[in-house]
């Protein structure tokens, strides 16, 4: 039961790396595949109507390592203190720009919330790698799962490396999302885009599996490195022939045999001690009881069904391309409805 | 300050932060689900109206709400990871509900609702709003659900040290939270029913266009802000009688009640000191017997004052803090078992004032308005923006009453909950350093006040701009009709 859960939570990350990871990737290449404001719409478009759904699942997955794994939360939540502090407020910036930069029509108001999506984009990106992989890699926890180490703790040579990891594999995402979902100039920058950046961006990634399964991997985690990078060669041929969808779905089995590999790597351990091995955290003992983690299997049995259906329908709702000729004019207030005041 | 009082403020910042988007959200997404009803049903392009001004306020509104709710989240395993290690195994359960359940309806709907207005059938479309607008207040039910155990432990046994689960229908079906939600929802709706009442009554006294537009909105508001208040009054005093049974302490400091009376009677305002647990420098103006009438529905029973309490709590749960580096200061010290007097007292007090007057006014409003009258005065203006405002404050003082009422626990022994479920405050917080709380403590405040800066700014430019912000020269309603221009776009 411990390892079904242990399970539902990779499963948890993988949709989010998934899904957020194209709306990271997007809200990154805002200026770059933007050139004008319609265009930096169309982008935004692409993702309107999704992107707080996709954010969902970094929700639900905190939630159910809360309930299912109390100690695994509590010891990664408080080592992590800081790095999520920056993460949050990420999070906060380009959720609320998406929502308000188009509210006013002031050249100078867009530019600020832009910067605001594009920064925290990319810190939010660079943040949810760095804590995914201090997570793999382990923290220097005591035998109580506090820290002892710094503030700093979870910054190391490894977890920048897991940083630009995710936030590479975020833009390649983005752009093979944009090559996809839109249509005339933006679609042909996107698509170029990605070939060019590949190969750079998608090298942490690479290096970062290679160092977990050197210190970690077992042979099936090594297993799971080679598709990763099968599917990252086959995305990359399928995006040269023009078939973004299917470079779109290669994505994501890259990104889903990497978080195999990584959780992989990590079982039976949820949260690794650097600093002895016997106060590492394990599926066996960070998980709640058998009672509660039943309750959550029939939680999650109805409930994960669901949402993917509508999730889904919501995709095949907004399936088609967008390009600058569905970009409506402007339309915000901007003087005043009064007819007449009262003297 | 220590991390204790660091961590106490952040969590007391950020929550009634995020709990000033939530009522609104959760009111007006009911009230703009109708209003689209009553649009499809009658096609009147004064409900359409409506439904596009009442909507996009809310989703101003909605996104502030959904990105201070994950700092909520993360808050317990960063500053709170002892409090989330010991109850883990039952609190994290209607947290991850509310997730999967039902805050991924509530954005994925909402995404469909704000872009749907072209891509959807009309009743697929109010479909999505109903969906939106429910899952806000199962959303609701789960965190209160989370809450309530807090307050009232139920359905769990003690095991090794730690709570553990025993029946998650307990912890749902928790007399706390059935008294606790529709006390909530009231709340919402009265929140909801200010905003419509105090802007629509703006309009109208400025003489803007659409007069019918704001005439409906001012009718709607007051009678659901009358409905909200009469629910209000009916569950918070079950939820009080309930409280008196499961924290006598938080009721007795919110009467600042120092000795047992029988019968006691109900402090409607004090003048002086009441910081003081010997209540000596108090003059308290009161209703004899009334406070007995809410505590147990008779006029003639006792009811415990802090002084008699105290000892009770002493000798159940100790008079000094365990000796352990992790508390800090209080290590060994003594126990206060009296929440901030003034805090509870006048929380107390502000919550249901706050409430009445937000009822009053809207009556108000609605009687200077009947036939087609507006009052000229620029009283008038300020009385409808000064009611906006009202049942805000309410519901902040009702959640500062009900959480510092429960210090110096976390978790909340009581009589009527499961013995031996209880911890101390002191406890709770991680072990973190002051540099890591205080850090975050300023960046969320000064990221939350720009933010409110902002929002601020861009509910009074959508409420000045009216009806023609939000549906360009007189819109028609056949929306779905052109396919080359998306309805709704960023």
């Amino acid at each position: 039961m411990e390892t079904f859960w242990f399970c539902v939570i990779a499963l948890l990350w993988l949709g989010y790396l998934f899904l957020e990871g194209f709306d990271f990737g997007v809200g990154m290449l805002l200026p770059v595949l933007g050139r004008d404001e319609t265009e930096r719409r169309v982008l935004i478009n692409t993702i309107g109507p999704v992107w707080d759904g996709n954010e969902v699942w970094l929700l639900v997955a905190g939630g159910a390592t809360f309930a299912a794994f109390p100690d695994w939360y509590a010891s990664l939540f408080s080592s992590a203190y800081l790095p999520l502090t920056l993460f949050l407020i990420a999070l906060i910036g380009r959720g609320v720009a998406f929502e308000y930069r188009g509210k006013v029509d002031s050249a100078r108001w867009r530019r600020v919330w832009d910067t605001v999506i594009v920064a925290g984009s990319w810190v939010a990106a660079l943040g949810v790698g760095l804590v995914l992989s201090a997570n793999v890699f382990g923290l220097p926890l005591d035998a109580n799962g506090d820290r002892l180490g710094s503030p700093f703790a979870a910054i190391s040579l490894e977890t920048l490396l897991g940083a630009f990891a995710v936030a590479g594999y975020a833009l390649v995402h983005g752009a093979v999302f944009l090559s996809l979902k839109t249509e005339g100039e933006v679609r042909e920058r996107a698509r170029s885009l990605a070939l060019k950046v590949a190969p750079l961006a998608l090298l942490p990634l690479v290096v970062l599996l290679l160092t977990v399964q050197l210190r970690f991997g077992s042979v099936w985690t090594w297993a799971a490195t080679i598709v990763v990078a099968l599917a990252a060669l086959g995305a990359y041929t399928r995006l040269v022939l023009r078939r973004e969808g299917q470079a779109f779905a290669l994505m994501g089995v890259a990104v889903a045999a990497t978080v195999t590999a990584l959780f992989g790597a990590l079982y039976p351990n949820v949260l690794p001690s650097t600093l002895d091995p016997a106060w590492s955290l394990t599926v066996a003992g960070a998980a709640s009881s058998p009672y509660t983690l039943t309750v959550m299997t029939w939680v999650a049995a109805f409930g994960t069904p669901a949402v993917l259906v509508y999730q889904g329908w919501t995709y095949w709702v907004f399936r088609k391309r967008i390009g600058a000729r569905h970009i409506p004019p402007v339309h915000v207030p901007t003087g005043d409805a009064r007819v007449g005041e009262p003297s | 300050m220590d991390v204790l009082d660091l961590a106490r403020w952040q969590f007391g910042i950020t929550t009634v932060y995020h709990f000033l988007m939530v009522p609104l959200t959760i009111g007006l997404s009911l009230l703009v689900a109708g209003m689209q009803t009553a649009w499809l049903r009658t096609g009147e392009r004064k409900y359409l109206a409506m439904t596009k001004f009442w909507g996009k306020l809310l989703l101003i509104n909605f996104a502030m709400g959904v990105v201070t709710g994950i700092v909520q989240e993360f808050q317990f395993g960063m500053a709170w990871s002892a409090y989330s290690r010991f109850v883990g195994d039952v609190f994290g359960a209607p947290l991850a509900m509310e997730g999967l359940v039902a805050f991924f309806v509530e954005s994925t709907f909402l995404g469909l609702w704000i872009f749907g207005w072209d891509r959807l059938p009309k009743k697929v479309h109010l479909a999505c709003a109903w969906a939106f607008s429910l899952a806000t207040m199962i959303s609701a039910y789960f965190i209160l659900a989370a809450n309530s155990w807090m307050q009232h432990p139920v359905g769990v046994v003690m095991d090794d040290g730690r709570p553990r689960l025993t029946s998650i229908w307990a912890v749902l079906g928790n007399n706390t939270v059935l008294a606790a939600f529709p006390h909530t929802i009231f709340g919402a709706f009265a929140v909801a029913a200010s905003f419509l009442v105090g802007i629509a009554a703006w309009h109208l006294w400025r003489r803007t266009e659409e007069g019918a537009v704001w005439r409906a909105s001012v009718k709607l508001g007051t009678w659901v802000g009358v409905v909200a208040f009469a629910g209000l009054a009916v569950s918070g005093d079950v939820q009080g009688k309930l409280m008196f049974e499961q924290q006598p302490m938080k009721m007795a400091a919110a009467e600042a009640l120092c000795h047992t009376e029988q019968p006691a009677s109900f402090s409607v305002f004090a003048v002086g000191d009441v910081a003081r647990q010997d209540c000596e420098s108090v003059k308290s103006v009161t209703v004899p017997a009334l406070l007995s009438f809410l505590a147990h529905n008779d006029f003639s029973s006792e009811v415990k004052g802090i002084q008699d309490l105290v000892p009770m709590y002493q000798e159940k749960y100790g008079a000094n803090y365990p000796v352990d580096p992790q508390l800090g200061e209080l290590s060994g010290k003594p126990i206060d078992y009296v929440p901030s007097l003034p805090v509870t007292y006048w929380g107390f007090r502000l919550m249901i004032g706050f409430g009445g007057i937000a009822v009053a006014s809207g009556l108000a409003i609605l009687w200077l308005t009947r036939g087609g009258r507006v009052p000229r005065g620029t009283w008038f203006k300020w009385l409808a923006l000064g009611s906006i405002a009202t049942p805000f404050l309410g519901n902040s003082f009702g959640w500062i009453f009900t959480e510092m009422g429960r210090q110096p626990f976390v978790v909340v022994p009581n009589p009527s909950g499961v013995d031996g479920v209880w911890m101390f405050t002191a406890r709770a917080v991680s072990n973190s350093t002051v540099g890591e709380v205080l850090t975050s403590l300023v960046a969320l405040t000064l990221v939350y006040g720009v933010l409110a800066c902002v929002e601020v700014f861009l509910v009074r430019r959508y409420v000045r701009a009216g009806v023609a912000g939000v549906l360009p020269d007189g819109e028609p309603d056949d929306v779905g009709k052109s396919d080359d221009h998306l309805q709704f776009a960023y």
